[in-house]
């Protein structure tokens, strides 16, 4: 134990060192990987111009299936939200099960994977560029995502390998090729597992981990100028944290932050509900500009379509509904009924989309931040609305910004070893060697500026959706007959509540 | 029927002597005893993906650990000439000590004291302070 932490580290100092060997090193990997890169980023976010704004394919592709399975569900998000909030609060859960995976916990572990930049520099973005009306158009994303969250996380628990020893196995790669060879196509269900793996890997590697680490380093480097132009330094550290959490099985630290980031996003929206309040006579004119912008808008490229693109865009990056990455951690949960589960996952967007994005949207409409083409976007843009009410805030920002990055990084550590032993086999030195790459990345993510590789790995993560919405589509009618079952017992008072 | 006794039991020494004080009593007046061992768990905390996942081996180890501290005792006061049965419960010691006093039927809970300042008490809510706040019979706690 002591001996393989020792390797980690000796490993993390070495890249570190390499990292830091110079800005040639950056220009040479990323002019190296330049020419096979930027034609598969170029492929997964393939956008076509409408209305004089660029729109990329992939978000067409999630909120379709979004609507898909609104309307192939009946509306279950709305039909089925008192449900999920009385699965949440424990009153399904069986005394004799205390003990096991809760349906909160298995939420609020999935929540902190999604609950991160996006809910605050995404949000920035969209508003920069959609204007007010983005808000609604990211509400209207948000609210049939849940549709979606529902379906694969209900497929991720039916599908699930739970092992002699314990422990559980589940998400896209085992609902893709145990669902499809039910249905008498095992091949195309093997080989999309496969390809799913592959991308869910490159995801962890990329969006749940580089960028991660290249954001918040961003953000600490902008408010301790000891870390500028120190990136090794910072990514060193933020790996040796990693390390300690994912190779050394010390919990304290993941504890410290499970502590943290729910009473950071807690301390984030409350912040936002007090300059509601503040402001709160100037709430009706926030909404009226928001429903304005989102059918009428002016000074916004390409009008209201161009609101709805960012709307649309900002909420499927943010909730990843359709990514397939939320039912990896859903499919711990303790359940005898998988559709339980989909329910739960169903206020996942909700809470990330629908609530946290919209307080901060409603922050920058409400202050008057916003002002078109002025060149301030993204966590500035946040940043800027929040300090117009209490000065200091942007601090508060950044750490937010952080814990929120380390807390994604942790999850996603765990998305991408699920891909990587369902590819390579259970067993603990693979799963060690995964751990040390993973942390390699988050030094290579925060001391370079690598622009492609960087673009690459955000690709994957929406590659992962291509390959999962495929998936899901053929897998519809299973669900649905999970949901009658279901739906059946609980009629028949087989399935009642517990309190 | 005879009385029974609820006993809070986690191992430590106090709860040792909570447990000799209840046999005793338990001699004089024909009561039976039940000793509960309660796992600290929660429903509603915060867990990496990775201990979600292990959650389940984990309890298996947490319940198997906590019989083999709690299992002796009993097997000792059965062997003394005092009727005792135990369990293992995970949950929170205060809500689940008067549940299943509640469902036992016991006209008594006995507990050792945890020692801890008042201070510390008061901030974190010790068993005792708890009980005798909410419990549904008699406490006795054991110096």
């Amino acid at each position: 134990m002591l001996k393989r932490f020792l390797w980690a580290v000796i490993g993390l100092l070495f890249m570190s060192s390499f990292a830091h060997a110079g800005d040639g090193i950056d220009k040479l990997i990323s002019d190296a990987v330049a020419p096979f890169v930027y034609p598969i980023v170029g492929t997964v976010f393939y956008s076509v111009p409408i209305f004089g704004v660029s729109f990329p394919l992939i978000v067409g592709w999630l909120v379709i299936a979004a609507v898909v399975c609104t309307v192939y569900f009946g509306f279950i998000q709305f039909r089925g939200f008192k449900h999920a909030i009385e699965l949440v609060r424990g009153d399904y859960f069986e005394p004799k099960d205390a003990g096991e995976v809760t349906p909160f916990q298995a939420l609020a572990t999935a929540l902190s994977g999604t609950v991160g930049l996006g809910n605050i520099a995404g949000v920035g973005v969209a508003v920069y560029l959609g204007g007010p009306g983005a808000t609604f158009w990211m509400i209207v994303a948000g609210l049939l995502g849940m549709a979606t969250k529902f379906t694969e996380c209900t497929l991720g628990v039916h599908y699930r390998n739970e092992y002699k020893d314990g422990t559980v196995s589940g998400g896209p790669m085992y609902y893709l090729s145990k669902g499809l060879s039910d249905s008498g196509k095992a091949t195309l269900g093997k080989f999309l597992a496969i390809f799913f793996s592959i991308c869910c890997l490159g995801g962890s590697l990329g969006g749940g981990n580089m960028f991660q680490a290249n954001q918040s380093f961003v953000q600490i480097s902008g408010i301790i100028p000891f870390f500028e132009g120190k990136g090794w330094l910072f990514g060193l550290i933020m790996a040796i944290l990693v390390g300690i959490v994912i190779i050394g099985g010390i919990k304290s630290i993941a504890r410290v932050t499970e502590k943290i980031v729910p009473g950071m996003a807690i301390l984030y929206v409350g912040s936002a509900l007090i300059i509601i309040l503040m402001n709160i006579g100037s709430v009706p004119e926030a909404v009226g500009a928001i429903i304005n912008g989102a059918f009428a808008p002016t000074a916004v490229a390409g009008g209201a379509i161009g609101a709805l693109i960012q709307g649309f865009k900002r909420a499927a990056f943010s909730n990843e509904a359709g990514v397939g990455s939320a039912s990896i951690a859903h499919s711990a949960v303790q359940t005898k009924h998988p559709v339980t589960e989909g329910y739960v996952a169903l206020l996942e967007p909700f809470i990330d989309t629908v609530v946290i994005c919209t307080m901060t949207s409603l922050v920058i409409t409400i202050t008057g931040s916003w002002v078109p083409d002025d060149g301030v976007t993204g966590i500035a843009l946040t940043s800027k609305a929040f300090e117009a009410s209490f000065s200091g805030f942007g601090y508060l920002l950044a750490i937010a910004a952080v814990l929120f990055a380390f807390s994604t990084m942790i999850s996603w550590s765990y998305y991408g070893l699920k891909a990587w032993t369902y590819m390579f086999g259970e067993g603990q030195a693979k799963e060690i060697a995964y751990k040390i790459i993973f942390c390699l990345f988050v030094i290579l993510g925060s001391s370079m500026s690598l622009g492609p590789v960087i673009d690459f790995s955000d690709a994957m993560v929406f590659a992962m959706a291509v390959i999962n919405i495929t998936g899901l589509y053929l897998l519809l009618p299973k669900v649905k007959a999970l949901l009658t079952d279901y739906h059946k017992r609980l009629a028949s008072g087989e399935i009642k509540k517990t309190k | 029927m005879s009385d029974k006794y609820l006993v809070g039991f986690d191992g430590s020494e106090q709860s040792r002597r909570a447990v000799d004080y209840a046999s005793d009593r338990a001699k004089k007046s024909g009561a039976n005893l039940h000793l509960v061992l309660v796992v600290e768990w929660s429903p509603y905390s915060f867990h990496t993906p990775e201990e979600l996942n292990e959650r389940h081996r984990r309890r298996e180890q947490e319940l198997e650990r906590a019989n083999t501290v709690v299992q002796p005792v009993t097997d000792g006061l059965n062997k003394a000439g005092v009727n005792a049965t135990c369990e293992v419960r995970h949950g929170n010691a205060g809500e689940l000590l008067c549940e299943i006093a509640g469902k036992e039927g016991a006209t008594q809970i006995i507990i050792g004291r945890t020692g801890d300042s008042a201070l510390a008490q008061r901030l974190l809510g010790g068993l005792a302070i708890t009980l005798a706040q909410v419990a549904p019979v008699p406490v006795t706690i054991v110096p």
